[in-house]
Protein backbone atom coordinates (compact mmCIF):
# COMPACT_ATOMS: atom_id res chain seq x y z
CA UNK A 1 0.00 0.00 0.00
CA UNK A 2 1.06 3.51 -0.90
CA UNK A 3 0.72 6.13 1.83
CA UNK A 4 1.55 9.77 0.97
CA UNK A 5 1.21 12.25 4.36
CA UNK A 6 1.09 15.80 4.09
CA UNK A 7 3.30 15.79 1.16
CA UNK A 8 4.71 19.66 0.31
CA UNK A 9 7.24 20.32 -2.28
CA UNK A 10 8.45 23.96 -2.35
CA UNK A 11 11.34 24.62 -5.16
CA UNK A 12 14.53 26.63 -4.45
CA UNK A 13 13.17 29.62 -6.55
CA UNK A 14 10.12 29.62 -4.33
CA UNK A 15 7.47 28.32 -6.38
CA UNK A 16 5.25 25.83 -4.47
CA UNK A 17 4.32 23.13 -6.18
CA UNK A 18 2.55 21.11 -4.12
CA UNK A 19 0.81 21.38 -1.02
CA UNK A 20 -0.56 18.85 1.85
CA UNK A 21 -1.16 16.05 -0.60
CA UNK A 22 -2.56 13.04 1.43
CA UNK A 23 -3.98 10.08 0.07
CA UNK A 24 -3.91 6.11 0.09
CA UNK A 25 -3.26 3.70 -2.68
CA UNK A 26 -4.38 0.34 -1.73
CA UNK A 27 -2.04 -2.30 -3.21
CA UNK A 28 -3.62 -3.39 -6.64
CA UNK A 29 -5.69 -0.17 -6.86
CA UNK A 30 -5.35 2.14 -9.76
CA UNK A 31 -5.35 5.83 -9.12
CA UNK A 32 -5.16 8.36 -11.65
CA UNK A 33 -4.47 12.27 -10.91
CA UNK A 34 -5.66 14.77 -13.74
CA UNK A 35 -5.67 18.42 -13.78
CA UNK A 36 -4.67 21.49 -15.23
CA UNK A 37 -0.76 22.48 -16.38
CA UNK A 38 1.00 23.29 -13.25
CA UNK A 39 -1.21 21.38 -10.42
CA UNK A 40 1.79 19.68 -9.85
CA UNK A 41 1.00 15.96 -10.95
CA UNK A 42 4.43 15.70 -12.25
CA UNK A 43 6.43 16.74 -9.26
CA UNK A 44 4.08 14.55 -7.13
CA UNK A 45 5.20 11.10 -9.23
CA UNK A 46 8.78 12.45 -9.31
CA UNK A 47 8.32 12.74 -5.60
CA UNK A 48 7.17 8.97 -4.95
CA UNK A 49 9.80 8.08 -7.77
CA UNK A 50 12.22 9.33 -5.32
CA UNK A 51 13.63 11.90 -7.88
CA UNK A 52 13.07 14.52 -5.92
CA UNK A 53 12.89 15.47 -2.06
CA UNK A 54 9.76 16.44 -0.60
CA UNK A 55 9.99 20.07 1.39
CA UNK A 56 7.82 18.56 4.14
CA UNK A 57 5.28 15.21 4.31
CA UNK A 58 6.57 11.68 4.11
CA UNK A 59 5.91 8.63 1.40
CA UNK A 60 5.67 5.05 2.76
CA UNK A 61 5.23 1.86 0.84
CA UNK A 62 4.14 -0.93 3.04
CA UNK A 63 4.97 0.88 6.16
CA UNK A 64 8.63 1.78 4.36
CA UNK A 65 9.41 5.27 3.79
CA UNK A 66 10.80 6.21 0.55
CA UNK A 67 13.51 8.52 0.74
CA UNK A 68 14.97 8.05 -2.91
CA UNK A 69 14.81 5.42 -5.63
CA UNK A 70 13.14 2.18 -4.30
CA UNK A 71 13.08 -1.27 -6.21
CA UNK A 72 9.49 -1.58 -5.52
CA UNK A 73 8.92 1.25 -7.28
CA UNK A 74 8.91 1.66 -11.07
CA UNK A 75 8.12 4.51 -13.74
CA UNK A 76 7.27 5.26 -16.94
CA UNK A 77 7.80 8.76 -18.21
CA UNK A 78 6.16 10.69 -20.15
CA UNK A 79 9.21 9.86 -23.16
CA UNK A 80 9.68 6.30 -23.70
CA UNK A 81 13.89 7.27 -22.54
CA UNK A 82 15.30 3.84 -24.17
CA UNK A 83 19.06 4.22 -23.97
CA UNK A 84 19.86 4.49 -28.19
CA UNK A 85 22.51 2.15 -27.51
CA UNK A 86 20.79 -0.88 -26.18
CA UNK A 87 18.77 -3.35 -28.24
CA UNK A 88 15.14 -3.35 -27.23
CA UNK A 89 15.85 -6.43 -25.05
CA UNK A 90 18.93 -4.51 -23.31
CA UNK A 91 16.47 -2.06 -22.37
CA UNK A 92 13.62 -4.04 -20.89
CA UNK A 93 15.72 -5.66 -18.67
CA UNK A 94 18.08 -2.67 -17.83
CA UNK A 95 17.03 -2.74 -14.22
CA UNK A 96 17.39 -6.58 -14.34
CA UNK A 97 21.04 -6.98 -14.00
CA UNK A 98 21.27 -9.05 -10.79
CA UNK A 99 19.65 -11.97 -12.50
CA UNK A 100 21.08 -15.00 -14.07
CA UNK A 101 21.27 -14.78 -17.84
CA UNK A 102 18.94 -17.39 -18.36
CA UNK A 103 16.27 -16.22 -16.06
CA UNK A 104 16.59 -12.61 -17.37
CA UNK A 105 16.03 -13.35 -20.83
CA UNK A 106 12.67 -15.39 -20.13
CA UNK A 107 11.77 -12.32 -18.15
CA UNK A 108 12.22 -9.70 -21.26
CA UNK A 109 10.76 -11.97 -23.82
CA UNK A 110 7.36 -12.98 -21.47
CA UNK A 111 7.23 -9.16 -20.95
CA UNK A 112 7.46 -8.22 -24.68
CA UNK A 113 5.28 -10.48 -25.69
CA UNK A 114 2.69 -9.11 -23.09
CA UNK A 115 3.34 -5.76 -24.76
CA UNK A 116 2.36 -7.16 -27.83
CA UNK A 117 6.38 -6.62 -29.45
CA UNK A 118 7.15 -10.86 -29.90
CA UNK A 119 10.48 -10.98 -32.02
CA UNK A 120 11.32 -7.04 -31.76
CA UNK A 121 13.99 -8.19 -28.78
CA UNK A 122 17.08 -7.64 -30.96
CA UNK A 123 15.88 -4.30 -32.52
CA UNK A 124 17.10 -1.01 -31.79
CA UNK A 125 14.89 1.50 -30.23
CA UNK A 126 15.74 3.67 -33.52
CA UNK A 127 13.68 1.38 -35.49
CA UNK A 128 10.64 1.16 -33.42
CA UNK A 129 7.70 3.60 -33.67
CA UNK A 130 6.64 6.25 -30.83
CA UNK A 131 4.26 3.75 -29.69
CA UNK A 132 6.51 0.55 -29.70
CA UNK A 133 9.02 2.55 -28.26
CA UNK A 134 6.75 3.49 -25.13
CA UNK A 135 5.67 -0.17 -25.07
CA UNK A 136 9.14 -1.17 -24.49
CA UNK A 137 8.99 1.85 -21.44
CA UNK A 138 5.95 -0.16 -19.94
CA UNK A 139 7.85 -3.70 -20.38
CA UNK A 140 10.72 -2.30 -18.84
CA UNK A 141 8.90 -0.94 -15.95
CA UNK A 142 6.75 -3.97 -15.24
CA UNK A 143 9.78 -7.06 -15.52
CA UNK A 144 11.62 -5.73 -12.10
CA UNK A 145 7.83 -6.36 -10.71
CA UNK A 146 7.19 -3.29 -8.40
CA UNK A 147 4.86 -3.22 -5.67
CA UNK A 148 4.14 0.64 -7.13
CA UNK A 149 3.87 1.66 -10.81
CA UNK A 150 3.85 5.46 -11.57
CA UNK A 151 3.07 6.79 -15.42
CA UNK A 152 3.45 10.14 -16.42
CA UNK A 153 1.56 10.57 -18.77
CA UNK A 154 2.71 7.84 -20.70
CA UNK A 155 0.36 8.07 -23.44
CA UNK A 156 0.06 11.48 -23.94
CA UNK A 157 2.03 11.80 -27.16
CA UNK A 158 0.19 9.04 -28.98
CA UNK A 159 -2.79 8.85 -31.48
CA UNK A 160 -5.78 7.66 -30.01
CA UNK A 161 -5.70 4.00 -31.90
CA UNK A 162 -2.64 3.66 -30.19
CA UNK A 163 -3.60 4.91 -27.33
CA UNK A 164 -6.71 2.64 -26.77
CA UNK A 165 -4.36 -0.29 -27.99
CA UNK A 166 -1.80 0.40 -25.56
CA UNK A 167 -4.40 0.98 -22.85
CA UNK A 168 -4.96 -2.98 -23.17
CA UNK A 169 -1.62 -3.95 -23.14
CA UNK A 170 -0.74 -1.77 -19.69
CA UNK A 171 -4.13 -3.40 -18.22
CA UNK A 172 -2.64 -7.28 -19.40
CA UNK A 173 0.25 -6.39 -18.16
CA UNK A 174 -1.30 -4.97 -14.63
CA UNK A 175 -3.64 -8.16 -13.94
CA UNK A 176 -0.37 -10.36 -14.11
CA UNK A 177 1.45 -9.24 -10.89
CA UNK A 178 -1.34 -6.02 -9.33
CA UNK A 179 1.11 -3.67 -8.43
CA UNK A 180 -0.77 -0.48 -7.05
CA UNK A 181 -0.57 1.83 -9.73
CA UNK A 182 -0.83 5.80 -9.88
CA UNK A 183 -0.98 7.31 -13.25
CA UNK A 184 -0.79 11.55 -14.39
CA UNK A 185 -2.99 11.57 -17.24
CA UNK A 186 -4.81 15.10 -19.41
CA UNK A 187 -7.30 12.41 -20.62
CA UNK A 188 -10.47 12.41 -18.82
CA UNK A 189 -11.49 9.32 -20.73
CA UNK A 190 -8.26 7.62 -20.12
CA UNK A 191 -8.70 8.45 -16.37
CA UNK A 192 -11.98 6.38 -16.22
CA UNK A 193 -10.99 3.67 -18.68
CA UNK A 194 -8.37 2.58 -16.37
CA UNK A 195 -8.63 3.91 -12.73
CA UNK A 196 -10.87 2.77 -9.87
CA UNK A 197 -10.21 6.33 -8.43
CA UNK A 198 -9.68 10.15 -9.78
CA UNK A 199 -8.22 12.31 -8.31
CA UNK A 200 -8.88 16.05 -9.11
CA UNK A 201 -6.14 19.00 -8.62
CA UNK A 202 -6.46 22.68 -8.19
CA UNK A 203 -3.12 24.41 -9.52
CA UNK A 204 -0.57 26.96 -8.09
CA UNK A 205 0.19 25.24 -5.42
CA UNK A 206 -1.11 22.16 -6.21
CA UNK A 207 -3.55 20.83 -4.11
CA UNK A 208 -6.59 17.86 -4.11
CA UNK A 209 -9.36 18.77 -5.06
CA UNK A 210 -11.73 16.42 -5.49
CA UNK A 211 -11.89 12.42 -5.61
CA UNK A 212 -14.14 10.39 -7.92
CA UNK A 213 -14.28 7.07 -7.63
CA UNK A 214 -14.93 4.57 -10.80
CA UNK A 215 -16.84 1.42 -9.73
CA UNK A 216 -17.43 0.12 -13.58
CA UNK A 217 -16.62 -3.57 -14.31
CA UNK A 218 -14.05 -4.53 -16.41
CA UNK A 219 -13.09 -3.87 -19.54
CA UNK A 220 -14.98 -1.03 -19.72
CA UNK A 221 -16.89 0.55 -22.40
CA UNK A 222 -16.61 3.55 -23.31
CA UNK A 223 -20.65 3.91 -24.37
CA UNK A 224 -21.84 3.06 -21.04
CA UNK A 225 -24.14 4.85 -19.47
CA UNK A 226 -21.63 4.91 -15.62
CA UNK A 227 -18.69 5.71 -18.17
CA UNK A 228 -20.69 9.02 -19.58
CA UNK A 229 -21.87 9.94 -16.10
CA UNK A 230 -18.17 9.39 -14.41
CA UNK A 231 -16.99 11.68 -17.39
CA UNK A 232 -19.57 14.64 -16.61
CA UNK A 233 -18.34 14.44 -12.69
CA UNK A 234 -14.97 14.72 -13.78
CA UNK A 235 -14.97 17.30 -15.91
CA UNK A 236 -17.23 19.71 -13.63
CA UNK A 237 -14.71 18.89 -11.08
CA UNK A 238 -12.04 19.97 -13.45
CA UNK A 239 -13.91 22.92 -14.48
CA UNK A 240 -14.35 24.50 -10.86
CA UNK A 241 -10.79 23.66 -10.49
CA UNK A 242 -9.47 26.03 -13.20
CA UNK A 243 -12.01 28.75 -11.77
CA UNK A 244 -9.93 31.77 -9.43
CA UNK A 245 -10.30 31.24 -5.85
CA UNK A 246 -13.26 33.97 -4.79
CA UNK A 247 -15.24 31.55 -3.31
CA UNK A 248 -12.61 30.62 -0.44
CA UNK A 249 -14.58 29.51 1.99
CA UNK A 250 -16.91 27.38 0.43
CA UNK A 251 -14.35 26.19 -1.69
CA UNK A 252 -12.05 24.95 1.74
CA UNK A 253 -15.24 23.29 2.81
CA UNK A 254 -15.83 20.74 -0.47
CA UNK A 255 -11.87 20.44 -0.28
CA UNK A 256 -12.55 18.41 3.26
CA UNK A 257 -15.37 16.81 2.14
CA UNK A 258 -13.22 15.32 -0.78
CA UNK A 259 -11.81 13.15 1.69
CA UNK A 260 -14.37 11.44 2.80
CA UNK A 261 -15.71 10.68 -0.69
CA UNK B 1 2.07 -21.67 -24.71
CA UNK B 2 2.19 -23.10 -27.86
CA UNK B 3 -0.83 -21.01 -29.25
CA UNK B 4 1.19 -17.54 -28.18
CA UNK B 5 4.30 -19.06 -29.72
CA UNK B 6 2.98 -19.44 -32.79
CA UNK B 7 1.42 -16.34 -33.15
CA UNK B 8 4.75 -13.93 -32.45
CA UNK B 9 6.39 -16.45 -35.22
CA UNK B 10 3.90 -15.61 -37.82
CA UNK B 11 4.37 -11.44 -36.55
CA UNK B 12 7.52 -12.20 -36.96
CA UNK B 13 8.14 -13.79 -40.01
CA UNK B 14 5.44 -11.56 -41.97
CA UNK B 15 6.91 -8.53 -40.39
CA UNK B 16 7.76 -5.56 -43.81
CA UNK B 17 9.57 -3.74 -41.65
CA UNK B 18 12.24 -6.11 -40.89
CA UNK B 19 15.54 -4.02 -40.34
CA UNK B 20 17.87 -6.38 -41.91
CA UNK B 21 16.35 -6.66 -45.43
CA UNK B 22 15.98 -2.19 -44.99
CA UNK B 23 19.77 -2.59 -44.15
CA UNK B 24 20.97 -4.86 -47.17
CA UNK B 25 18.67 -2.20 -49.26
CA UNK B 26 20.30 1.24 -47.68
CA UNK B 27 24.06 -0.19 -47.90
CA UNK B 28 23.71 -0.67 -51.99
CA UNK B 29 23.79 3.41 -53.29
CA UNK B 30 26.59 4.02 -50.65
CA UNK B 31 28.69 1.11 -52.04
CA UNK B 32 27.85 2.31 -55.55
CA UNK B 33 28.74 6.05 -54.66
CA UNK B 34 32.19 4.68 -52.53
CA UNK B 35 34.67 5.56 -55.93
CA UNK B 36 32.74 8.44 -56.75
CA UNK B 37 35.17 11.01 -54.38
CA UNK B 38 38.07 9.82 -57.05
CA UNK B 39 37.02 10.89 -59.77
CA UNK B 40 37.61 14.54 -59.11
CA UNK B 41 40.76 14.06 -58.59
CA UNK B 42 41.39 11.79 -61.54
CA UNK B 43 40.18 14.29 -63.66
CA UNK B 44 42.54 17.01 -62.62
CA UNK B 45 45.25 14.52 -63.12
CA UNK B 46 44.51 13.51 -66.46
CA UNK B 47 43.72 17.17 -67.80
CA UNK B 48 47.22 18.09 -66.56
CA UNK B 49 49.25 15.42 -67.91
CA UNK B 50 47.12 16.41 -71.03
CA UNK B 51 47.94 20.00 -71.27
CA UNK B 52 51.71 19.10 -70.14
CA UNK B 53 52.01 16.43 -73.08
CA UNK B 54 50.06 18.81 -75.61
CA UNK B 55 52.85 21.39 -74.71
CA UNK B 56 50.24 23.92 -73.42
CA UNK B 57 52.38 24.11 -69.91
CA UNK B 58 55.65 23.48 -68.89
CA UNK B 59 55.62 21.81 -65.61
CA UNK B 60 58.61 22.64 -64.36
CA UNK B 61 56.98 23.54 -60.84
CA UNK B 62 53.99 21.93 -60.96
CA UNK B 63 55.12 18.15 -62.47
CA UNK B 64 53.00 16.36 -64.15
CA UNK B 65 51.44 12.98 -62.74
CA UNK B 66 53.46 11.02 -64.43
CA UNK B 67 56.60 12.36 -63.17
CA UNK B 68 55.01 13.20 -59.32
CA UNK B 69 54.58 8.64 -59.86
CA UNK B 70 57.96 8.20 -60.97
CA UNK B 71 59.15 10.34 -58.14
CA UNK B 72 57.21 7.99 -55.53
CA UNK B 73 58.29 4.74 -57.29
CA UNK B 74 61.90 5.70 -57.12
CA UNK B 75 61.56 6.44 -53.38
CA UNK B 76 59.38 3.34 -52.46
CA UNK B 77 61.93 1.30 -54.70
CA UNK B 78 64.75 2.52 -52.34
CA UNK B 79 63.34 2.10 -49.61
CA UNK B 80 63.24 5.76 -48.21
CA UNK B 81 59.30 6.31 -48.67
CA UNK B 82 58.77 3.60 -46.14
CA UNK B 83 61.58 4.78 -43.83
CA UNK B 84 59.80 8.65 -44.15
CA UNK B 85 56.44 7.10 -43.67
CA UNK B 86 57.65 4.97 -40.69
CA UNK B 87 59.20 7.77 -39.07
CA UNK B 88 56.27 10.38 -39.20
CA UNK B 89 53.74 7.91 -38.34
CA UNK B 90 55.68 6.54 -35.04
CA UNK B 91 55.49 10.28 -34.50
CA UNK B 92 51.57 10.54 -35.18
CA UNK B 93 50.62 7.75 -33.23
CA UNK B 94 53.39 8.24 -29.90
CA UNK B 95 51.66 11.93 -29.74
CA UNK B 96 48.01 10.95 -31.18
CA UNK B 97 48.03 8.36 -27.76
CA UNK B 98 49.37 10.68 -25.63
CA UNK B 99 47.16 13.39 -26.66
CA UNK B 100 44.18 11.80 -26.27
CA UNK B 101 45.03 10.02 -23.10
CA UNK B 102 45.19 12.88 -21.46
CA UNK B 103 42.41 14.85 -23.44
CA UNK B 104 40.06 11.99 -22.52
CA UNK B 105 40.92 12.12 -18.94
CA UNK B 106 41.08 15.89 -18.53
CA UNK B 107 38.14 16.38 -20.27
CA UNK B 108 35.61 14.06 -18.38
CA UNK B 109 37.03 15.32 -15.20
CA UNK B 110 36.05 19.26 -16.67
CA UNK B 111 32.97 17.63 -17.67
CA UNK B 112 32.00 16.08 -14.91
CA UNK B 113 32.91 18.04 -11.80
CA UNK B 114 32.15 21.78 -12.41
CA UNK B 115 35.20 22.73 -9.85
CA UNK B 116 37.53 21.15 -11.90
CA UNK B 117 35.85 23.26 -15.17
CA UNK B 118 35.70 26.32 -13.40
CA UNK B 119 39.48 26.16 -12.24
CA UNK B 120 41.70 24.86 -15.85
CA UNK B 121 39.17 25.58 -18.57
CA UNK B 122 39.86 29.46 -19.07
CA UNK B 123 43.53 28.58 -18.71
CA UNK B 124 43.21 25.44 -21.52
CA UNK B 125 41.04 28.19 -23.30
CA UNK B 126 43.78 30.44 -23.80
CA UNK B 127 46.55 28.20 -24.56
CA UNK B 128 44.24 26.61 -27.31
CA UNK B 129 44.26 29.89 -28.79
CA UNK B 130 48.42 29.91 -29.15
CA UNK B 131 49.18 28.99 -32.84
CA UNK B 132 50.66 25.42 -32.82
CA UNK B 133 54.44 27.04 -34.57
CA UNK B 134 54.54 29.14 -31.51
CA UNK B 135 55.49 26.21 -29.03
CA UNK B 136 58.45 25.11 -31.21
CA UNK B 137 60.91 27.01 -29.45
CA UNK B 138 60.48 26.44 -25.89
CA UNK B 139 59.71 22.96 -26.88
CA UNK B 140 63.34 22.81 -28.36
CA UNK B 141 64.65 24.83 -25.63
CA UNK B 142 63.05 22.19 -23.06
CA UNK B 143 63.44 18.83 -25.31
CA UNK B 144 65.95 18.98 -27.70
CA UNK B 145 65.56 19.06 -31.61
CA UNK B 146 65.18 15.03 -30.93
CA UNK B 147 62.12 12.93 -30.79
CA UNK B 148 60.17 13.72 -27.28
CA UNK B 149 59.68 17.98 -28.52
CA UNK B 150 58.30 16.44 -32.08
CA UNK B 151 56.12 14.14 -30.22
CA UNK B 152 55.06 16.29 -27.30
CA UNK B 153 54.27 19.41 -30.17
CA UNK B 154 51.89 16.51 -31.91
CA UNK B 155 50.35 15.81 -28.00
CA UNK B 156 49.51 19.56 -27.63
CA UNK B 157 47.49 19.35 -31.02
CA UNK B 158 46.02 16.25 -30.80
CA UNK B 159 44.87 16.95 -27.03
CA UNK B 160 42.15 19.94 -27.15
CA UNK B 161 40.02 18.73 -29.51
CA UNK B 162 39.86 15.33 -27.80
CA UNK B 163 39.70 17.77 -24.63
CA UNK B 164 37.06 20.22 -25.52
CA UNK B 165 34.51 16.79 -27.19
CA UNK B 166 34.86 15.10 -24.32
CA UNK B 167 34.39 17.95 -21.74
CA UNK B 168 31.27 18.91 -24.20
CA UNK B 169 30.01 15.40 -24.53
CA UNK B 170 29.53 14.87 -20.63
CA UNK B 171 28.52 18.25 -19.57
CA UNK B 172 25.77 17.40 -22.79
CA UNK B 173 24.59 13.69 -21.55
CA UNK B 174 20.55 13.62 -21.48
CA UNK B 175 19.22 14.53 -17.58
CA UNK B 176 16.23 11.98 -18.99
CA UNK B 177 18.73 8.99 -19.23
CA UNK B 178 20.73 9.72 -16.26
CA UNK B 179 16.78 9.49 -14.13
CA UNK B 180 16.21 6.13 -16.12
CA UNK B 181 19.39 5.01 -14.15
CA UNK B 182 18.59 6.49 -10.92
CA UNK B 183 15.40 4.93 -11.14
CA UNK B 184 17.02 1.46 -11.21
CA UNK B 185 19.34 2.91 -8.90
CA UNK B 186 22.62 2.63 -10.37
CA UNK B 187 25.55 3.16 -8.49
CA UNK B 188 27.77 5.66 -9.39
CA UNK B 189 30.13 3.52 -11.63
CA UNK B 190 27.24 1.60 -12.70
CA UNK B 191 26.22 5.25 -13.95
CA UNK B 192 29.35 5.74 -15.64
CA UNK B 193 29.65 2.89 -17.47
CA UNK B 194 25.75 1.28 -18.63
CA UNK B 195 24.92 5.06 -19.00
CA UNK B 196 27.64 7.82 -19.20
CA UNK B 197 30.45 5.87 -21.21
CA UNK B 198 28.18 4.92 -23.95
CA UNK B 199 26.59 7.74 -24.41
CA UNK B 200 29.47 10.00 -24.74
CA UNK B 201 30.86 7.40 -27.38
CA UNK B 202 29.55 8.76 -30.35
CA UNK B 203 30.91 12.19 -29.68
CA UNK B 204 34.56 10.83 -28.12
CA UNK B 205 35.21 9.20 -31.68
CA UNK B 206 34.39 12.61 -33.46
CA UNK B 207 36.74 14.11 -31.19
CA UNK B 208 39.54 11.40 -31.75
CA UNK B 209 39.21 11.43 -35.45
CA UNK B 210 39.51 15.87 -35.16
CA UNK B 211 42.59 14.80 -32.76
CA UNK B 212 44.18 12.58 -35.46
CA UNK B 213 43.36 14.91 -38.12
CA UNK B 214 45.66 17.87 -35.88
CA UNK B 215 48.37 14.92 -35.12
CA UNK B 216 49.06 14.88 -39.16
CA UNK B 217 49.12 18.77 -39.17
CA UNK B 218 51.03 19.08 -36.53
CA UNK B 219 53.94 16.31 -37.34
CA UNK B 220 54.77 18.50 -40.42
CA UNK B 221 55.74 21.18 -37.94
CA UNK B 222 57.69 18.92 -35.60
CA UNK B 223 59.35 17.91 -38.41
CA UNK B 224 60.12 21.02 -39.74
CA UNK B 225 61.68 21.85 -36.75
CA UNK B 226 64.37 19.86 -37.71
CA UNK B 227 64.68 16.29 -38.48
CA UNK B 228 66.34 14.01 -40.90
CA UNK B 229 63.85 11.57 -41.62
CA UNK B 230 59.91 11.74 -42.12
CA UNK B 231 57.60 13.10 -44.53
CA UNK B 232 58.00 16.94 -43.23
CA UNK B 233 61.81 16.25 -43.76
CA UNK B 234 61.31 15.44 -46.96
CA UNK B 235 59.05 18.37 -47.55
CA UNK B 236 62.17 20.44 -46.92
CA UNK B 237 64.82 18.79 -48.50
CA UNK B 238 62.58 18.71 -51.51
CA UNK B 239 62.19 22.71 -51.17
CA UNK B 240 65.78 23.07 -50.37
CA UNK B 241 66.66 20.73 -53.70
CA UNK B 242 64.26 22.14 -55.54
CA UNK B 243 62.36 19.35 -56.09
CA UNK B 244 58.74 19.88 -56.42
CA UNK B 245 57.85 16.21 -57.71
CA UNK B 246 59.62 15.29 -54.23
CA UNK B 247 57.37 18.08 -52.44
CA UNK B 248 53.92 16.77 -54.36
CA UNK B 249 54.89 13.23 -53.64
CA UNK B 250 55.12 13.73 -49.84
CA UNK B 251 52.05 15.97 -50.06
CA UNK B 252 50.33 13.21 -51.72
CA UNK B 253 51.44 10.62 -49.46
CA UNK B 254 50.38 12.90 -46.23
CA UNK B 255 46.97 12.90 -47.81
CA UNK B 256 47.17 9.06 -48.44
CA UNK B 257 48.19 8.04 -44.79
CA UNK B 258 45.90 10.44 -43.15
CA UNK B 259 42.82 9.32 -44.83
CA UNK B 260 44.12 5.58 -44.31
CA UNK B 261 45.12 6.50 -40.56
CA UNK B 262 40.73 7.95 -40.31
CA UNK B 263 39.72 5.10 -42.08
CA UNK B 264 40.87 2.83 -39.50
CA UNK B 265 39.69 4.91 -36.58
CA UNK B 266 36.28 5.01 -38.43
CA UNK B 267 36.31 0.67 -38.88
CA UNK B 268 37.11 -0.14 -35.52
CA UNK B 269 34.75 2.14 -34.10
CA UNK B 270 31.80 1.51 -36.08
CA UNK B 271 30.67 -1.75 -34.51
CA UNK B 272 30.67 0.38 -31.39
CA UNK B 273 27.71 2.70 -33.09
CA UNK B 274 25.69 0.91 -35.14
CA UNK B 275 22.61 2.04 -32.55
CA UNK B 276 23.07 5.28 -33.90
CA UNK B 277 19.93 7.38 -35.08
CA UNK B 278 22.19 9.23 -38.02
CA UNK B 279 22.84 8.96 -41.50
CA UNK B 280 25.54 6.73 -41.13
CA UNK B 281 26.53 7.13 -44.89
CA UNK B 282 27.56 10.50 -44.40
CA UNK B 283 30.22 9.04 -41.99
Amino acid sequence: MLRLSGLSKTYADGTEALRDISLQVGKGDILALVGGSGCGKTTLLRLIAGLDIPSSGAITVNGETIKGPHPSIGIVFQEPRLLPWLTVAGNVGFGLADLPPQERQVRILHALEKVGLAGYDQRWPRELSGGQQQRVAIARAFVTEPKVLLLDEPFSALDAFTRASLHDHLLLLWAETKPTVVMVTHDVEEAITLADRVVVMRPRPGRMMETISVTLDRPRDRLALGFDKAKRRILHALDRSLQPEKAAPTQKGADNASHWW
Amino acid sequence: MTDTMSHSDLRHSVDPRDPRSSRVKGSNPSRSFALAGILLPLLLAILWEAAIRSGLAVGRLMPPPSTIGATLWELAKSGELQLHCLATLGRVLAGFALGALFGTMIGAAAGALVVVRRLIDPTLQALRAVPSIAWVPLFILWMGIFETSKVALIAVGVFFPVYLGVAGAIEGIDRKLIEVGQVFRLNRWAMIRRVMLPAVLPAWIIALRSGLGLGFMFVVAAEFMGASEGLGFLLVDGQQMGKPAQILASIITFAVLGKLADGVLVMVSKPLLLWQDTARGAL
